[in-house]
Formats: C-alpha cells, sequence, structure tokens
C-alpha cells in the first residue's frame, strides 16, 4: 500500500467525506496541511480573518445546508481563538469539525512556541476529541470524527495533529468506518412512548406543539412531518429562538416564538395548556421564565435525542427519546392507523384569540426616528418581494429578539442565530458561510452597533470571496440590551452600554471595497432597505433607529409567563435580589 | 440573599470505560464542569487486552442530580456503560485503607487489639509504629480510623470505593 503523510492522509479524508469548504488561517503548526491544501482541486479554502470568525463561518455554512462545518486552525492561539464558537456549536448542537494544528509530540508539554493544551482546552466545550500522535490512526479518527460530529445530537468535534504527525508517512487506504463501541445514539423511538405520546394528544382539550433547534437538526423532513402533524391535529404551534422556520410563520396555526421575548399569546397557551408536546426544544431558562410556575396544569412529552435533555429542567409525563423525524413519523403513523380525528379545540382557540388581540408585538411608532421594529419589518417585507431565497443571520441582543419576533420565517435552516450560548461577534462570519454554501441566496446580518464590531475583520473575507453578503445595523449606539437589564434592574445606571466612538459604517465599509448606506429616518427606510438588497456585492447600512427603544414583551428573570411585561410603562426600574441572581 | 444548599443522597456508581488518553479527565472534568460532588473515584482496567477500564464513583445529591449524572456520563464518546449501583443492588462495595499509628506501652497494645477486632493486618511495623491494612465498607474504615485517632493515628491513604452487583450477572 502506498505510503502518504499525515497532511495527505487528512487531506484524502476531507475529499473522501465529501468536503466542499474548509474555513480556516494558517500558522507554523499547520504549513504541512495548508501545502496540501494548495491548489488543491476540489476542497475550497476560505482565508479568515480571526479564527473566531471561520468557526463561526462553519456554523453558518453547516446551519443552512445541513453539512458539516470544517475548520483548520494552527496551534497555541488558533485553537484558543477557535474555543467561542466550538462552544457556540456545543450549545446550539451544530455539526462541526475542527481540525487544530499541535506542536511536534516530542514538544508535547514543554511550552514550546504557540503550544497550548487544545484537548484539555476543548475537552468539555466539544462534543468528543482527539490528539493524533500517529499518522496511521489519522485517517480512521477523521472519519469517526465526522460520523460523531453529524450523528445523534450533532456538535463540535475537535481532531488535534501535531506537526511531525502531519510530515510522517502511513500507508493509507480509504478506511472503513469503525466507530467507538460505546458510541450508539437512539434515534428510534419506543413503541411505548410513542403510543402514550398519540393518546394523550389525541385526548388533550388544550394541546400546544413546542417545537426547538432539533427540528431543523433533524432535517428538512422533519419540518415537513411536523407540519403534517399539526394539520392531523389541529394544535397550535410555539417554537423557540433555535427552532424559528421549522413551522410556518404564515399559518394560522403559528403563535410565534415564546420564552422572555415570546408573543403574549405562546405564553399564555403554554401557561394553560392541558398537553404540551416539547419536539426538539429543551425546556432553557429563557423558554420557562420561573420554574415552578412553569405549565403548572399540564402534561408534558418530550421528545428529545439526547436523554440527557430530559428531566433536566422540567419533569416530563413521557420521554420519547429518538430523532424528531423518526417520532413524528412514528406518531403520524399511530394516529392514522387508530383513526385519530382533530378534536374540537374550538373553545381553546377562542381563548387564544383572546391573547392574540392584545397584540402583543405592536408598538408605538412617532414618525421623527425609525423604530427598530419598523426597520425589521420593513426588511421581512422588502425580502419577501424579491422572491428571492433568504437567509437571515443575527448577532446577539435586542436586535435579534426583534428579527425574531418581526421577521415571518416559512421553511428551516434560513434563520442562523445563537441561541444557547448567546455569542455576540457570531452573526456576520456565519452570514459569510451560508453564502458560501448558497451563493444564489439573499444572506442578510440583521447586527447591532456593538455586536457587529466583534468580528467586522471578516469585511475583509468577504471581500476577497466576492461574497455579496448584507449587514443591517440597527444603530442605537449602545448595547441595547444591557441598557434594557439596567433600566429594568438598575435604576438605569448606564454602566458601560454606550457605545462610545463608533466607526462611520459607511467609511468602514467603502475602505473594505464595500457599498455603505446609511439610512437617518423613516422616510429613508424603504429605499435604503432596496437599495441595499439591488446593490451587487456586499452592503454594509448602517441604520439608525430609536436610541432608547426595548424589547417588549418581555418576562423579566424570575418572573412567570404570565408576569409579562407588555410595554415600557409597566417598567418598576428594581428588582429583588432573588430576581438580580438569575441570569 | 443567601446561597442555599440542597440535600444530598450518597450513590456509588459504575463505569466501564474505553482506556483511552484523557478518559478520567474528561470524567473528573464533567463532574466539576456541572458542579456534581466526588466523593471518591476509583480506576483501573479490567480486561485482557486493558481496553477497558471500571471507574467507580461515589456521588451524591438529589435522585434529580443523580439521574441527570448518569445521562450526562452516559453521553460521553468512551462511557460504555453507567450502573447506579445504589439502585440497581444489592451490591458489594469495598475499600482499603492503610493506616499508620504511632504509640508505646498500653496503646501499641490496644491499637493490636483494636485492629484484631477490625480484621486489619500489620504491614509494617517499628518499634514505635504500625501500619495496618484494612479493607471494608467506607463506614468500617471511618470507623477503624476514628478510634486510631485516640490512641495515635499518623496519617491514612485510601484507595476509594470498588463495588459490584451480588448474584452471577454481570453489568
Amino acid at each position: 500500500m502506498a505510503e502518504k503523510s499525515g497532511a495527505d492522509i487528512l487531506v484524502e479524508c476531507l475529499v473522501d467525506l465529501g468536503v466542499e469548504v474548509v474555513f480556516g488561517y494558517p500558522g507554523g503548526a499547520v504549513l504541512p496541511i495548508y501545502d496540501a491544501l494548495y491548489n488543491h482541486p476540489t476542497i475550497r479554502h476560505v482565508l479568515v480573518r480571526h479564527e473566531q470568525g471561520a468557526t463561526h463561518m462553519a456554523e453558518g455554512y453547516a446551519r443552512s445546508t445541513g453539512k458539516p462545518g470544517v475548520v483548520l486552525v494552527t496551534s497555541g492561539p488558533g485553537a484558543t481563538n477557535a474555543v467561542t464558537g466550538i462552544t457556540d456549536a456545543l450549545l446550539d448542537s451544530i455539526p462541526m469539525i475542527v481540525i487544530t494544528g499541535q506542536v511536534p509530540t516530542q514538544l508535547i508539554g514543554t511550552d514550546a512556541f504557540q503550544e497550548a493544551d487544545t484537548v484539555g482546552i476543548t475537552r468539555h466545550c466539544t462534543k468528543h476529541n482527539y490528539l493524533v500522535k500517529d499518522p496511521g490512526k489519522l485517517a480512521g479518527v477523521v472519519h469517526e470524527a465526522f460520523h460523531i460530529a453529524t450523528t445523534g445530537r450533532p456538535g463540535p468535534v475537535v481532531v488535534d495533529i501535531p506537526k511531525n504527525v502531519q510530515i510522517a508517512t502511513a500507508p493509507y487506504a480509504r478506511p472503513e468506518l469503525k466507530v467507538h463501541a460505546s458510541y450508539h445514539p437512539q434515534t428510534k423511538a419506543d413503541a411505548a412512548a410513542i403510543d402514550a405520546a398519540v393518546e394523550m394528544l389525541a385526548a388533550a382539550e388544550r394541546p400546544i406543539l413546542y417545537t426547538g433547534g432539533g427540528v431543523i437538526n433533524s432535517g428538512p423532513q422533519a419540518s415537513a412531518l411536523l407540519r403534517e402533524l399539526v394539520a392531523l391535529t389541529g394544535a397550535p404551534v410555539t417554537s423557540t429562538l433555535m427552532g424559528l422556520g421549522a413551522f410556518p410563520a404564515s399559518s394560522d396555526q403559528w403563535l410565534g416564538m415564546l420564552g422572555m421575548h415570546g408573543t403574549y399569546e405562546a405564553n399564555w397557551a403554554m401557561n394553560q395548556a392541558d398537553l404540551i408536546l416539547c419536539i426538539g426544544a429543551r425546556f432553557d431558562d429563557r423558554v420557562t421564565g420561573r420554574l415552578d410556575a412553569f405549565a403548572p396544569n399540564s402534561k408534558k412529552v418530550h421528545i428529545d435525542i439526547d436523554r440527557s435533555s430530559i428531566n433536566k429542567i422540567v419533569d416530563v409525563d413521557v420521554a420519547v427519546v429518538a430523532d424528531v423525524a423518526s417520532a413524528l413519523d412514528d406518531m403520524i403513523a399511530l394516529w392514522k392507523q387508530r383513526g385519530h380525528q382533530q378534536a374540537d379545540l374550538g373553545e381553546w382557540w377562542a381563548r387564544i384569540a383572546g391573547w392574540r388581540a392584545r397584540k402583543s408585538l405592536d408598538f408605538a411608532e412617532n414618525g421623527a426616528e425609525i423604530m427598530p421594529q419598523r426597520a425589521i419589518a420593513d426588511l421581512y417585507k422588502a425580502c419577501r418581494a424579491t422572491g428571492k431565497d433568504v437567509i437571515i443571520t443575527t448577532e446577539v441582543g435586542q436586535h435579534q429578539m426583534w428579527a425574531a419576533q418581526h421577521f415571518g420565517f416559512e421553511a428551516p435552516n434560513k434563520w442562523l442565530t445563537s441561541g444557547g450560548l448567546g455569542t455576540m461577534g457570531y452573526g456576520f462570519p456565519a452570514a459569510i458561510g451560508a453564502q458560501m454554501g448558497n451563493p444564489d441566496s439573499l444572506t442578510i446580518c440583521v447586527a447591532g452597533d456593538a455586536s457587529v464590531q466583534m468580528n467586522i475583520q471578516e469585511m475583509g473575507t468577504a471581500t476577497q470571496y466576492r461574497l455579496p453578503v448584507k449587514i443591517f445595523i440597527l444603530n442605537n449606539e449602545y448595547m441595547g440590551m444591557v441598557r434594557q437589564w439596567q433600566e429594568l434592574t438598575y435604576e438605569s445606571r448606564y454602566s458601560n452600554s454606550y457605545s462610545d466612538s463608533l466607526p462611520d459604517f459607511v467609511k468602514l465599509g467603502e475602505a473594505y471595497g464595500w457599498t455603505g448606506i446609511r439610512i437617518e429616518g423613516p422616510q429613508e427606510l424603504e429605499a435604503g432597505i432596496r437599495q441595499m438588497i439591488e446593490t451587487p456585492g456586499p452592503v454594509i447600512v448602517d441604520c439608525r433607529v430609536a436610541k432608547l427603544s426595548n424589547c417588549f414583551p418581555m418576562i423579566p428573570s424570575g418572573a412567570a409567563h404570565t408576569e409579562m411585561l407588555l410595554d415600557p410603562s409597566q417598567v418598576e426600574g428594581v428588582m429583588s435580589d432573588e430576581a438580580k441572581a438569575l441570569v | 440573599m443567601h446561597i442555599q444548599e440542597e440535600y444530598s443522597q450518597r450513590h456509588v456508581l459504575s463505569l466501564t470505560v474505553s482506556n483511552e488518553a484523557g478518559i478520567l479527565a474528561r470524567i473528573a472534568g464533567l463532574f466539576t464542569a456541572r458542579g456534581y460532588n466526588i466523593d471518591s473515584l476509583t480506576v483501573a482496567d479490567i480486561t485482557d487486552d486493558h481496553a477497558i477500564s471500571r471507574i467507580t464513583i461515589v456521588t451524591g445529591g438529589p435522585p434529580k442530580v443523580i439521574d441527570q449524572i448518569i445521562a450526562q456520563l452516559d453521553r460521553l464518546v468512551p462511557v460504555h456503560k453507567v450502573t447506579d449501583l445504589t439502585e440497581a443492588g444489592p451490591f458489594v462495595e469495598r475499600e482499603l485503607a492503610l493506616v499508620k499509628v504511632a504509640g508505646t506501652g498500653e496503646d501499641r497494645i490496644e491499637a493490636l487489639r483494636l485492629a484484631d477486632v477490625f480484621r486489619a493486618k500489620v504491614v509494617d511495623t517499628t518499634i514505635g509504629s504500625f501500619i495496618f491494612e484494612i479493607t471494608g465498607t467506607t463506614e468500617k474504615i471511618d470507623n477503624f480510623v476514628a478510634l486510631m485517632r485516640q490512641i495515635g493515628l499518623v496519617e491514612v491513604g485510601r484507595t476509594g470505593v470498588v463495588g459490584l452487583i451480588r448474584g452471577k450477572d454481570a453489568n
């Protein structure tokens, strides 16, 4: 058998595994791999400006295409800079493989130049990780890494490869996939659990489907099956931030997002339901509000591929450990087999109509300044009018919540946001990754003036690869969500939440070879958005919005679903220490 | 506002894991990262080919936390099986300790007498000291050490608990 170097073996594996794009940054400890990639005919390498950018690009690529994202960085600072993105992918269950260079094996542990204990540092922010000390084992590890990253509950996997292992040779043939004997995620549900779930759903008088990112991760089939189950049962649907798009926002059965900044109707329906069917969500604190008041009179069925999600936060009556698509398929088949008919949910829907009538997403406008909610609503309208496939990414903060509330998603994989870790600096690189995977889609990063600066250096990456991404900044000159919490809990003492010394975003865009647009007032909004969409190439928009508007509705931390604040007049400005201590 | 402590119940967990680099750090780190307690942890490989290790962990927590610990351990890639011996029981648990006691005269005789009662063996002796080897449950060793403390305890080394389910079946 022909011998190949570790670097060549790695690249062969990537080709065999169907990898088309690698996001990376070279350095001393990965030079052999970069040499193997030099002028490679099928693998496209995207040179980032900072390794964190590479990880979020890989996440955006993965989330929008369903394929795993691949990152290649050097040892030491290359690896540590990637840690935030790796953790982000763990929290949001994004399939990602991060290849890190390492100092040669004989130097490991000597504090060598650019040495960091990468497997030690990433042990608890990966689904699994490896240090490969033998080029003969590299192919097996890489294939296993892809398998682990993409199956079960997806997540990031790090493969750390010392430089001498990249140079040393070993016999190479495409390996048979050999996975740890102990790795066997359960994807097919127990029949008894499906039976119980279907019967409870059929008997429920006030059911609600609470869906999450697991539906998206399970693939487009899961979204299709969800729609079928909703049609069969006539039940209302709400979703977490991560699950938006799995069910169409235009449907009459859609209640909007739930949780801290969810709609009045979604949160009240959760509180008053007699059955909650949780599908691929995990009862996050941002969703449940105060736990002892969460959905007090309901039975709960939880579909999740990860058994550790079951009963972690909220005790459930029926646990369905399975892949979402598989479980929904089984439930639909049994529902039909039993001849269940849609129950009369008229009374339930009438109550929901009452909550909807509160119009919790409405906002006041004065005509003088752009309300951020209006900017998102107009962006949504303009995007729909193009008829194009649209992908929206966000940073983290008020703008993220406004985008979740006021942009309607009809299909999965079109909404990319950092939910679990809440990583400012995610959205823009994620848009670049999504654009790489979807060259014909209109890809827009909705950003805040503070968040966008966290990975703004990637503007050069978009320029280099001619990626026509758009950044739409809701510029209120504040870290708005921090300021909002200071208003809620600290009597409006704005400690360090003002965005002082902002750059001129228009000039910054021009400096990078982008088009820069400034939108100053309501009369410019529609035209500015249209210009952004119609301008070829990358565009940055500095949309000046009302500086002090806050994101409502809101369940303050430590409050119940029934204690939503609907508008600023309900804000008291102080909170108990117990409430302050919550996240 | 003050931090509240939760009530806790002792559980002995028995894990079989792939014997690979970093596995112990992975498990110990999971406990620290998620705020679980480790009272003791033992590990050694248990198969001919050294491919599998058994790890025995004594931990504590309310039932819901114990359930989470098991689920979290179970999803680590190199973990084959997690058994809660306390729930799966009845089971045998043993711990070994070396106990160094110094003393002369009546103390020395009393130490030997107590060692006999506890079926501890003398594994080293000098004119002024003994090292006893004792095996048994954690509680038995605690009791022995407490008595020796009154006589002239110098130092103690303990292995931590290993345990197996009673009966003919493997778990």
